[in-house]
């Protein structure tokens, strides 16, 4: 489970100090999917950051998996959080085939039977075998993604942060990798934290909707809460009535062919 | 007939043609220059008769079509003709003059990469640090000094006042004759035949305008890295990276500056090309007897020869570091196969 205890986190220094999160506090249970919601320099992917260990926090606590984690991270702290990038063209090494960036992790954290490892992170995402020896450029928007979901995996991680996974794709790719990321939950019992400015989004992966403007999270509340317009803060609603046509039935009515993108 | 030997034909052709174009447009204005390369060998008061004569030897009886057929022949069978203002065969000119340049050109260069991308690379990582602004603060001072100011206060300083280094020229002339040039390149030349008094005093000349040159391709270098450096760091494989565990410089390493490298060389060759081309103004300075000043006496002159083979090589150098360029875009990154 992730606990951010009135977590801020701020750049620079004297003048130039500027505060992108103040006082967070969000507890996010075992096996549970929350987002995080808000407009574009609301905080939200700062937060992301800050619990991969990206970017230092200057005051509270974040507990992973019940281990307080400081600024520094271990190997281990390290691997038990990954991230799935918004960009799934800029978040591949260009050169690298699929192969090679599936073995990067494995290298890294000197782990054993990195055939096998690979092998069944493409298969977890539905890719093949003909997928493993291609570049980034020889696949398309939905596959690529793919890879970067696998290479989160191929870890083992008990936290996966997302940050934005799906903005960059066709709306019809958006709903595989989505039901993708379900599924994948349910399988591997994963904690996920998810962060995106479209509500459909995340209410099709999340029970917990967290909102967030300028570096504050306002309210915390369910994802039927938010469809149904109960909320609490005049900003969520504002931020309702510019998500308009949101409609949370119309994106999770069915389990839609994951087979391929 | 396999792809890749219609790409290396065409590339050929375009090679071909290029130069020709090159040829043709340098003969045709050089010809139309207000300069009589006939008074430029008889002198003014040389009577019609002489005059005449060298007029005919000179070819320039003929149409200009005839000329440059004729020129191009000549070409194609390795003869540029002879350069007027020296009255030697300018093939034999430029085997003693373009040595005298590589051996400059790549001592500034490889002070322009030995100084430049580390630094370029130090500034992108850390954006924003009083290392960064210094490292800034440099390349702004080399892209902005004029080359031959810079070299005449290092003269000034370095040669007159300190007595650090020697002076204008390639080498003292007592030393001349003390080992025989196989390359052309002094440096080269000297250390293979043992002789490091006379490497070190070779050293000594060049290491002046050397610097001085590499501290300009230093400027330019060094910022297209930072520049190129920044743009990946920006990118979120690198954060990946990052989350997966791999240390900053590990990152830097393997992952931005491998996936800057097909720019980083394309930003090289052509530094090099444009200091091969003739750093005209240094070379003046360092009374080095160089490409540049070649080319440069031979346009003062008129002398259409030798700046026609002079083209001609600014030409090949450039084509060729644009295809050396292209192999190893290649080479490096899969997206361009």
């Amino acid at each position: 489970m992730i606990i951010l205890d009135n977590v801020t986190i701020a750049y620079g220094q004297g003048h130039r100090r500027l505060v992108a999160a103040r006082d967070v506090t969000l507890a996010v249970p075992e096996g549970a999917a929350v987002g995080l919601v808000g407009e574009s320099g609301s905080g939200k992917s700062t937060v992301l950051r800050a619990i991969a260990g990206l970017i230092p926090y200057s005051d509270g606590h974040i507990t992973l998996a019940g281990k307080s984690v400081g600024k520094r991270r271990t190997t281990a702290e390290k691997r038990m959080v990954q991230m799935v990038f918004q960009d799934p063209y800029g978040s591949l090494h260009p050169n690298q085939t699929v192969d090679q960036i599936l073995a990067m992790p494995i290298a890294i954290h000197r782990l054993d039977k990195g055939e096998a490892r690979i092998a069944k992170a493409l298969s977890e995402v539905g890719l093949g075998r003909e997928h493993r020896y291609r570049y980034p450029h020889q696949l398309s928007g939905g596959q690529r993604q793919r890879v970067a979901i696998a290479r989160a995996l191929i870890l083992e991680p008990s936290i996966l942060l997302l940050d934005e996974p799906t903005s960059a794709l066709d709306v019809s790719v958006q709903a595989e990798i989505l039901n993708l990321l379900a599924r994948l939950r349910r399988e591997h019992g994963l904690t996920m934290l998810m962060v995106s400015h479209d509500l459909a989004v995340i209410a099709h992966l999340c029970d917990t909707i967290g909102v967030m403007s300028r570096g504050l999270l306002l309210e915390t509340t369910t994802a039927d809460a938010m469809a149904s317009g109960e909320v609490v803060h005049e900003y969520t609603r504002q931020l309702l009535r510019s998500n308009a046509g949101f409609d949370r039935s119309s994106v999770s009515a069915g389990d839609l062919d994951i087979s391929a993108a | 007939m396999p792809s890749w030997i219609a790409g290396v034909a065409k590339g050929a052709a375009s090679i071909v043609v290029t130069l020709l174009g090159l040829l043709a447009i340098t003969f045709f204005m050089g010809r139309m220059l207000p300069i009589d390369p006939v008074i430029s060998i008889v002198g003014e008061q040389a009577d019609k008769a002489t005059y005449d004569m060298v007029y005919h030897r000179l070819g320039l009886d003929k149409t200009l079509l005839t000329q440059f057929l004729l020129y191009m022949r000549d070409m194609l069978s390795g003869e540029f003709g002879e350069a007027l203002f020296t009255g030697n065969k300018v093939s034999v000119d430029l085997a003693r003059v373009f040595p005298a340049t590589i051996e400059l050109a790549s001592f500034a260069i490889a002070i322009g990469i030995g100084v430049g991308v580390p630094l370029g690379i130090l500034a992108a990582v850390y954006r924003g640090t009083a290392l960064d602004h210094i490292a800034r603060f440099v390349g702004l001072l080399g892209y902005s000094s004029p080359t031959f100011w810079l070299g005449l206060m290092g003269l000034i300083v370095f040669y007159a006042a300190l007595g650090l280094v020697a002076g204008p020229g390639r080498i003292d002339v007592a030393y001349i004759d003390m080992f025989e040039p196989q390359t052309g390149l002094l440096l080269l030349d000297a250390a293979m035949q043992g002789e490091w008094e006379v490497f070190g005093n070779v050293f000594r000349h060049i290491v002046l305008p050397g610097s001085i040159l590499g501290y300009a391709s230093m400027a330019y270098i060094s910022r297209m890295t930072r520049s190129f450096m920044l743009e990946q760091l920006g990118q979120e494989y690198i954060i990946a990276a990052r989350v997966k565990g791999m240390s900053r410089w590990r990152v830097v390493r393997r992952h931005a500056l491998r996936n800057i490298l097909v720019q980083l060389v394309t930003v090289i060759a052509l530094a090099y090309a444009f200091l091969l081309e003739g750093a005209v103004l240094t070379e003046t300075v360092f009374a080095w007897p160089g490409f540049g000043r070649y080319l440069t006496s031979g346009l003062l002159a008129g002398d259409m020869n030798a700046v026609l083979a002079c083209v001609l090589i600014i030409g090949l150098i450039f084509v060729g570091l644009n295809l050396l360029a292209d192999l190893l875009y290649r080479l490096l990154d899969p997206r361009t196969r």
